[in-house]
């Protein structure tokens, strides 16, 4: 049976000022399984991962038509607290980007901000989230130590455990493998395919071979349209679209 | 356990899952032929259809694979392996209903005599200790057990050399059996491919455990 949608993206148009990122994208994301989006550089693939937890808001001259729903709501409708948002949409960048302070702040940083002074609240909290992002046993004796003396792969990770501290349903991931070693890179996807037991995770690769292993559903996107969205196991046996087939077996352009 | 082990696991305990299948058709069959069950024979048959159910996921299931993972090294070979030996499956399947369907044709009882002398259940039994014992090897990872099946199809091919002047001999003695007679010679050379099927599937576990080719092998040697 198939599950609801999460995410979904109706008719959307988005723009730089004057240049055209997306065309009319129309797209529906299940719960609890990982979407991938691939395709070249500049295709809109990270533009449309950010219209779901409002990040291009900042850039001057975005705008969008179209709408984005979360669990069946309009996020850019009026009434939507985009802090509210993010809360249930939580990030993790293309380079791991820790604050500076030490392991235990950085996971409870969000909670802090909601205000939450309850030391066992956040011990508890910054536990779990750890455990969650699979690094709780290489950090659990120096929780109080900096964030910046782990490892790439370990900050990483631990950018995970700071997005689900906060408990989001949704986490969207830019790129999260890009930066790291090829065994880090390989510990970060054993953990989204753990994480997709409790989250809906979209993920934007320029990893052809990552999106083939982490992803139930995949994304190409070319020149800002959404040419094929399959299952990722139709996606790599059996594409249906020629541009699709060239990009993922490395004749394009 | 990485992702990629769970699949492998999924890939390999369906293959097992078809070996059983197959395993009971040809067991099944010797039973058809020893008592002339015909009503046996007929489910044999129709159990073809399950096995191809099963060729066909299990080659889309490597295809999958393949495309998602990538695979290198001892799991590439395995899939490869996999694939191999899932095609070796579905022939022994056809090779069983084969069977089956001159189990359907015997005349019972069938002359015990005949039986003795072309040593067709001697043959039965070896190919079936044969067939379930690669799948023990398969399932336990185990070349050894592999390379020592492949010796054993000597036994099978023994047999099925002489049993061409022993059926002649025998028609000759009874021209009323001649039916009987060269069905059993058709099961006999079934069993003899069973033995051949067996030796590949053999040779892809060492092929996947050692990353030895050893197909092909034994020809060579005999020509020095």
């Amino acid at each position: 049976m198939k599950k609801p949608s999460k995410l979904e993206a109706i008719n959307l148009d988005a723009y730089y000022g004057d240049f055209h990122a997306l065309k009319s994208i129309n797209v529906a994301m299940e719960e609890k399984a990982v979407t991938a989006f691939i395709g070249p550089s500049g295709c809109g693939k990270s533009t449309f991962l950010r219209t779901f937890n409002r990040m291009n808001d900042y850039i001057d001259g975005f705008r969008i038509d179209g709408q984005i729903l979360l669990d069946g709501r309009d996020i850019y409708a009026n009434d939507v607290q985009v802090d509210e948002l993010r809360k249930e949409v939580g990030m993790v960048f293309q380079k791991p980007n820790p604050f500076p302070k030490s392991i235990f702040e950085n996971v409870v940083y969000g909670l802090r901000i909601q205000g939450i002074k309850d030391k066992k609240i956040l011990q508890e909290t910054c536990e779990k989230s750890l455990r969650q992002a699979a690094i709780w046993d290489e950090v659990k004796d120096k929780l109080d130590k900096s964030a910046l003396a782990l490892s790439g792969g370990q900050q990483q990770r631990l950018c995970i455990a700071r997005a689900l501290a906060i408990q989001p349903s949704v986490i969207l991931m830019d790129e999260p493998a890009s930066a790291l070693d090829p065994i880090s890179s390989a510990k970060i996807e054993e953990l989204i395919y753990e994480l997709k037991k409790d989250y809906t995770i979209v993920i934007v690769t320029h990893n052809m071979q990552q999106a083939g292993r982490v992803s139930d559903y995949t994304a190409f996107f070319y020149m800002g349209e959404l040419v094929e969205y399959a299952k990722t196991k139709t996606m790599f046996t059996s594409p249906h679209d020629t541009r699709t087939q060239n990009y993922i077996t490395g004749r394009f352009g | 356990m990485p992702h990629i082990d769970v699949e492998l696991d999924r890939l390999r305990n369906k293959l097992l899952e078809m070996w059983d299948l197959v395993e009971y058709q040809l067991s099944s069959g010797r039973e058809a032929v020893v008592n002339g069950d015909k009503e046996l024979a007929q489910r044999i048959i129709k159990l073809d259809r399950k096995v191809n159910n099963f060729d066909i996921k299990i080659d889309r299931m490597c295809e999958n694979f393949f495309a998602l993972f990538n695979p290198v090294a001892v799991d590439l070979r395995t899939v490869l392996a996999i694939l191999k030996i899932n095609t070796n499956l579905e022939r022994v399947g056809d090779t069983a209903e084969g069977i089956a369907r001159f189990a359907c044709k015997l005349n019972h009882p069938l002359d015990p005599e005949l039986i003795e002398l072309t040593k067709v259940l001697v043959m039965y039994d070896e190919a079936l200790a044969m067939f379930t014992e690669c799948r023990t090897a398969f399932k336990e990872d185990d070349p050894k057990q592999a390379k020592a099946l492949i010796k054993r199809d000597k036994t099978l091919n023994k047999i099925y050399r002489k049993s061409d002047a022993v059926i002649t001999k025998y028609i000759k003695a009874h021209p009323d059996r001649i039916a009987e007679s060269l069905a059993l010679l058709s099961i006999i050379k079934k069993l003899e491919r069973v033995g051949d099927q067996v030796t590949n599937m053999a040779e892809e576990i060492i092929f996947y455990r050692e990353a030895k080719v050893v197909k092909h092998r034994r020809k060579k040697k005999k020509k020095e």
